[in-house]
């Protein structure tokens, strides 16, 4: 498995440049942003729709490789990777958290996290230890239908938790929630960053995450608001 | 390679793809259900045309290996067992005096009219052979003492045909080509291709029933002395009697089926029909599974922004397909041998014999593992990126 080397930052985006299509018909998403996170931040990128934050959460999370620019994650090149090392990369490193859950709605919630855990070769047996993390300790043989929102996104985030990644990566996660569940998330995110030592990034529109996250990245038009 | 020499996370990675092709196929009932009806039903299609194609075989050449001769000398230019021209008495006498030739009989093969006890008629085909020989005659016999046929004016007929010839009982009395015949017996499971019944008589009594003159004959069997090849034997006849041919038994079965199956097109058809079943076959599958892996695109779309490896998915992919051809594999080989029993009473013989049943196992797996690439490709171009698109 595709183990990043140990250095300051966990993040170091520089001049990183996103173009979609091309000629008269690109579209520059992101437009030679620069951007550093340390090990066991949280930072917020903040912006309005179609500004560019899940693009820049893409390429942090070496889902998305930049058309300009480098970016290194963990002290690992993600520029110097093909296809199957930056998945490697990802499994090894990374944790994502979606707005839609992404739940696998034919497995239990303990079936959905195992399987995070066979991928990185970990025991299934840590499903049930992840759940009780999240506060969902009654509900491992729960499939998702039978869960709230709330409750599908605490299974999501004991899915990225699995493997205990460095970096947790969401993507508007409290989007789909109401007010008292997005801020149980949120708070949850937090207190496992927290213990964990992880680095966090969260795109979100929602102004409750400025309230727990260490920094506020703020990205219009594809750069960086200063 | 066997689980059991796997390490213990790559046993995890297989169950955990099996659970997940697993749950996927059959978390959705009604899909699932949709699924299953149309692989069983490719499964039975091809199962039934193969099976029809070799039950028109055995019926095709039983007529010819259930005898007891090792050659069987015909008209020159005869090609099947149903429809020869007439040879004569003194071909008999040539064949019986050739070195290597143990004994010789004559056989009648001849199309003829029945007339039913109540009336209607239907047309057969009168088989005469000697009963004292030995050398030919009916099998299965069920009812009756094949003794009797040596009486005047009687037959036996198979049981299969008793609605079709109207008569259900020994005893009863029917016309064959105005003269009078009298069941002694019934037979099991003797068919013909031509669908027309074989009625099985004494030598003497088919002359009459079939109008044949008293020196004439359909066929002359043979058996060779021990130690003799019969091959042989034939080739030295079709050399030196130039209106004869003859074969072995099953050189000639061979030709009878060779003309019935593919120079009449009805073996091609079969075959065409097989075929096309295991196209239909492939296209139902291939959409059930292509529709249930669209169905969890998103979930595949998570899995590979996770970083699961493509080895992964495609796994969860065959492993769909795998349990999907099995599972109506069995359905579809229990729905298809029910139904091989249903056709044992019936003029058109199935069968599906071990080795067909297992052929048909790997033909669905093959199937299915067909109509599941075109899946294994869409998910394999899958943009990660899409899973924050929704």
């Amino acid at each position: 498995m595709y183990q990043a080397a140990i250095t300051s930052a966990a993040i170091k985006a520089t001049d990183v440049t996103v173009t979609y299509g091309e000629g008269s018909a690109a579209c520059h998403a992101l437009r030679g942003v620069s951007l550093t996170v340390e090990r066991g931040e949280m930072l917020a990128l903040m912006g309005p729709s179609g500004s560019g934050k899940t693009t820049l959460l893409s390429v942090i999370g070496a889902l998305l490789s930049p058309s300009l620019g480098s970016v290194r994650v963990l002290g690992t090149d993600l520029a110097g990777l093909d296809r199957p090392q930056l998945a490697a990369f990802r499994l090894a490193n990374a944790g994502f958290v979606f707005q839609g859950y992404n739940l696998f709605p034919a497995l239990t919630a303990r079936e959905n996290v195992a399987t995070a855990l066979a991928l990185k070769g970990r025991p299934a047996s840590e499903a049930a230890g992840l759940l009780e993390q999240v506060g969902l300790g009654g509900k491992l043989d729960a499939f998702p239908a039978k869960l709230s929102g709330g409750q599908k996104q605490r299974v999501a985030i004991a899915r990225a938790l699995a493997g205990d990644p460095p970096l947790l990566l969401a993507d508007e996660p409290t989007a789909a929630l109401d007010s008292s569940n997005g801020r149980m998330v949120m708070d949850l995110m937090l207190r496992l960053a927290r213990e964990g030592k992880r680095t966090v990034v969260v795109v979100s529109h929602d102004p409750r995450v400025l309230d727990v996250a260490d920094r506020v990245a703020t990205i219009a038009d594809g750069v960086i608001v200063p | 390679m066997p689980s059991t020499l796997l390490s213990a996370p790559a046993r995890q990675i297989n169950a955990s793809a099996l659970l997940i092709a697993w749950r996927n196929l059959t978390h959705d009932r009604a899909r699932f259900a949709v699924t299953m009806v149309g692989i069983v039903f490719a499964v039975i299609l091809i199962a039934l045309e193969g099976g029809l194609f070799l039950g028109f075989s055995d019926t095709i050449t039983k007529a010819v290996l259930r005898q007891r001769a090792d050659v069987w000398v015909m008209a020159r230019g005869t090609k099947n067992f149903d429809i020869a021209q007439r040879i004569r008495e003194r071909d008999l006498y040539r064949v019986r005096s050739l070195p290597g030739v143990e004994r010789a009989e004559r056989l009648i093969v001849q199309f003829a009219n029945w007339k039913k006890p109540g009336g209607g008629g239907e047309n057969m085909m009168v088989v005469g052979f000697n009963p004292n020989d030995g050398l030919a005659g009916p099998w299965n016999v069920v009812a009756g003492d094949l003794a009797d046929l040596r009486l005047p004016d009687t037959v036996m007929v198979d049981e299969l045909f008793k609605d079709k010839l109207g008569v259900h009982a020994i005893g009863d009395i029917a016309e064959v080509n105005g003269h009078r015949a009298r069941v002694v017996g019934f037979t099991r499971e003797i068919r013909s291709f031509t669908t027309s019944p074989l009625v099985f008589a004494s030598f003497k009594n088919a002359l009459q029933l079939a109008n044949y003159p008293e020196d004439g004959a359909t066929y002359v069997l043979l058996k060779t002395a021990p130690g003799i090849d019969p091959e042989a034997v034939a080739e030295r006849i079709t050399a030196t009697m130039p209106e004869l041919e003859a074969r072995s038994a099953r050189g000639f079965a061979k030709l009878t089926e060779t003309y019935w199956m593919y120079t009449t097109g009805a073996g091609s058809s079969v075959i065409l029909g097989a075929a096309l079943a295991a196209v239909v076959g492939v296209v139902i599958v291939a959409q059930v599974l292509y529709a249930t892996t669209m169905d969890h695109l998103w979930e595949f779309g998570t899995l590979r922004a996770m970083g699961a490896p493509s080895s992964f998915i495609v796994r969860i992919i065959l492993a769909q397909a795998t349990i999907a051809a099995t599972l109506g594999y069995a359905v579809g080989i229990v729905a298809s041998l029910l139904l091989m029993d249903a056709s044992r009473k019936a003029a058109a013989l199935i069968l599906i014999p071990p080795g067909l049943a297992a052929l048909l196992f790997v033909v669905s797996l093959g199937m299915c593992t067909l109509a599941s690439l075109v899946s294994i490709r869409k998910v394999l171009q899958l943009d990660p990126v899409m899973v924050f698109q929704r």
